[in-house]
């Protein structure tokens, strides 16, 4: 898959170079306003001519209804549910790693690869798991723990092992376009310029909510409580001076925010739905990783029904968001994912 | 591209260089060539050569017909739910309407007349000639009738365009839109080069330009005509004239084996989405439905093994969209979203109708795997 970004170029020119068929595929996800992402045309232009480049043939898939139903409508319900999700990995869920690797297998081919910052470690009993990238300050495996075994085996990472300015280097040695193009960041289908609260303005309604104290105490109000997020410190409309405090709790239907102090988001444990492991359980201490770029912290993972699970911190943990997604990790490896309630 | 449009192209590029419009030897012999190109399309489509106006291409012709049509009477424009984009863009712009058609693309005559009697403001309906997607011809001596029925209503006049550019090659224009006051063709279409198209336009249709500068093609299009392309395209069009009979008859027969080998090879899991001979249509276009099978993965296999075939029509950034045509259409759901158009031209060969027959059945197969084999 090429974005248009230059990870995937220069994934797409390692690929090549190392011998396999390659055709290069940017997806067209949405179809509204976008100015990041790989969904506007000058990225799909950059992706065709480093196609060009490299010689490959270039294909532009629709998979537009897809994200629709799959990443964006689920975006916007969740906010209105008071949850914060995070739609690139439901991105690669639903997408990336299903309906595109579906495509490419019912095309013919062997692997699906990305420019992600990760790895797929094949440990000794033949499993695979997705693993930190070289580059820690890139690492994407959070963002892909959802991979199952099957997907894992179809998986190309040739980023994996490599720091993004040997990548960049590597790009503009071949020439290629896209070799100081700036990493993209956002929400692919949210405009900088209008923002997350216009996107979900006109597909949900937004509710003016009232901050209150642990005892109850109005001490604020915020115009929509559904674009709150439990850790959340500013825009909750307080008055200054005091310790600082943060969302603790974001409740929808009373259209209520509870703020606290930093302490006051400290839990023992943290619940979570959707619980997939890599390979199979893992019982022992692991490191559970909460944001993107978040420090790992040591827990244990247990199950319980129905796919829950409970992640005990061995020091307490601030509070996770519900929706965001908790990654746990056995060293640089992924044992399992989960989506925190 | 015809050889004969190819030699006309390079000849011009070579030999008369110059800009029409000027005032010397250069211009003059340039002229008489956009000229004798103007005189010949003129009769290739019973017009007058004062109503040829060389634009870039279809869609400018189309925009300069609508537009043109309403800068000079005002109003609003009307068209059919199956039009190109070069047209319907331009009249949903407008803030005009759409026909309905029915499930061969012919276009509901009483829906027309009903449009035409709930709004006077109308001043331009345009019908297109055959349809680009499915090939379907409208009857356009029938929809005359029933503009003629309805001018006396609309103070602004009626005029009617039809964009013939998916026609053009494949039957006589000249003929079938005899009561079209504006034709659209291009020259791609008719085996000359990219880049260049024609309104035609019947004495006295005003048209407002939509380019303004120097006033070329007496002030209904500005801009250096390309005299090159202009005479090519004449020379395509004479040509194709020329073989029309022959050409039609053989790429008929062509569709029709490419057609029924496709439904027999699949066990009719692929069927023409217009039925054959329910309708008339351009013989060269055979549009199928693949039945639980989608266009895009279907192109990119067709792609692989040497066969360029089409679907709906491309957004900004290439990926394929949903046709408003199969939609218009009212294609069944388990059949719409495997569109697939195969265009054939003057020079397809048996040869690659014979591949296309091979390597389409086995991309169904490997898309369809569960799929019951073909009986």
């Amino acid at each position: 898959m090429m974005s248009g970004g230059v990870d995937s170029s220069v994934a797409a020119a390692l690929l090549r170079d190392q011998g396999h068929d390659v055709v290069g595929v940017t997806l067209k996800l949405w179809g509204g306003e976008s100015d990041s992402g790989c969904c506007s045309v000058s990225d799909v232009d950059d992706a065709r001519r480093v196609a060009d480049a490299l010689g490959i043939v270039h294909h532009v898939f629709n998979f537009g209804d897809a994200f629709t139903t799959h990443v964006v409508a689920p975006y916007a319900a969740d906010h209105g549910a008071g949850r914060t999700p995070n739609p690139c990995i439901e991105c690669n869920r639903h997408i990336k790693f299903a309906a595109v690797d579906e495509r490419a297998r019912a095309l013919g081919f062997d692997a699906v690869a990305t420019g992600h910052h990760a790895r797929v470690a094949v440990r000794p009993d033949g499993t695979r798991r997705i693993a930190r990238g070289a580059d820690a300050a890139k690492d994407q495996s959070y963002v892909l723990h959802m991979l199952g075994q099957d997907q894992l085996a179809r998986t190309l990472l040739p980023l994996g092992g490599m720091q993004k300015d040997e990548v960049r280097a590597l790009a503009a040695e071949l020439g290629l376009r896209t070799a100081s193009k700036p990493d993209s960041q956002d929400v692919c289908f949210i405009t900088k310029t209008t923002g997350r609260g216009s996107f979900l303005d006109r597909r949900i309604p937004l509710t003016p909510g009232r901050v209150v104290d642990a005892e109850g105490h109005e001490v604020g109000t915020v115009a929509a409580v559904e674009l709150v997020t439990v850790g959340q410190r500013k825009g909750l409309g307080l008055a200054g001076g005091g310790a600082p405090r943060y969302a603790v709790d974001v409740d929808v239907p009373s259209a209520t925010v509870t703020v606290g102090s930093k302490r006051d988001l400290l839990v023992d444990e943290q619940r979570a739905a959707s619980l997939q492991w890599s390979a199979g359980p893992v019982s022992g201490p692991v490191l559970v990783q909460v944001s993107a770029h978040g420090t790992p912290a040591e827990a244990t993972v247990t199950e319980g029904p129905d796919r829950t699970a409970v992640v005990r911190w061995a020091v307490p943990q601030r509070r996770v968001a519900a929706g965001q997604s908790v990654v746990a990790y056995e060293a640089d490896e992924v044992v399992a994912g989960a989506i925190a309630v | 591209m015809r050889p004969e449009a190819l030699a006309a192209l390079v000849e011009v590029l070579e030999h008369a260089p110059g800009n029409p419009s000027g005032q010397h030897a250069w211009a003059r012999e340039a002229r008489r060539r956009l000229d004798d190109a103007r005189d010949g399309i003129a009769a290739l489509l019973g017009v007058g050569p004062g109503g040829i106006v060389f634009t870039s291409g279809g869609t400018e012709a189309d925009n300069l017909a609508i537009r043109g049509v309403l800068g000079a009477r005002g109003g609003r424009a009307l068209c059919s739910a199956i039009e190109h984009h070069a047209v319907l863009d331009v009249v949903h712009a407008s803030g005009g309407g759409t026909v309905a058609v029915d499930g061969t693309g012919r276009l509901d005559l009483d829906h027309l007349a009903d449009e035409l009697a709930a709004d006077p403001e109308i001043s331009v309906v345009s019908v297109v000639l055959a349809n680009n997607e499915v090939g379907t011809l409208q009857d356009l001596d029938a929809i005359a009738d029933v503009i003629d029925q309805a001018r006396l209503s609309h103070p602004n006049g009626l005029v009617l365009h039809t964009d013939a550019v998916a026609a053009a090659a494949w039957v006589d224009v000249a003929e079938l839109a005899v009561r079209a006051d504006l034709i659209t063709i291009s020259g791609h279409k008719v085996g000359g080069p990219k880049g260049i198209g024609v309104l035609a336009a019947r004495e006295g249709v005003e048209l407002a330009p939509i380019l303004l500068g120097g006033g070329q093609e007496r002030e209904r299009r500005s801009g250096t005509p390309d005299v090159a392309g202009a005479v090519a395209l004449g020379v395509a069009l004479a040509a194709t004239e020329r073989d029309r009979i022959t050409v039609v008859g053989r790429v008929r027969g062509q569709a029709e084996r490419l057609a029924d080998g496709l439904a027999e090879a699949t066990g009719h899991h692929v069927r023409r989405t217009v039925p054959p001979r329910s309708t008339p249509g351009v013989a060269n276009i055979v549009h199928l439905s693949c039945q639980e099978v989608d266009s895009e993965p279907l192109l990119f296999l067709l792609d692989e093994a040497g066969v360029a075939a089409s679907a709906g029509s491309s957004c900004a950034s290439g990926a394929l969209e949903p046709s408003h045509v199969v939609e218009a259409l009212g294609v069944a759901p388990d059949w719409a979203p495997g569109a697939l158009r195969l265009s054939l031209g003057w020079c397809t060969t048996d040869e690659e109708i014979d591949h296309a027959l091979a390597v389409i059945p086995a991309a169904l197969a490997q898309l369809r795997p569960h799929a019951e084999p073909a009986a």
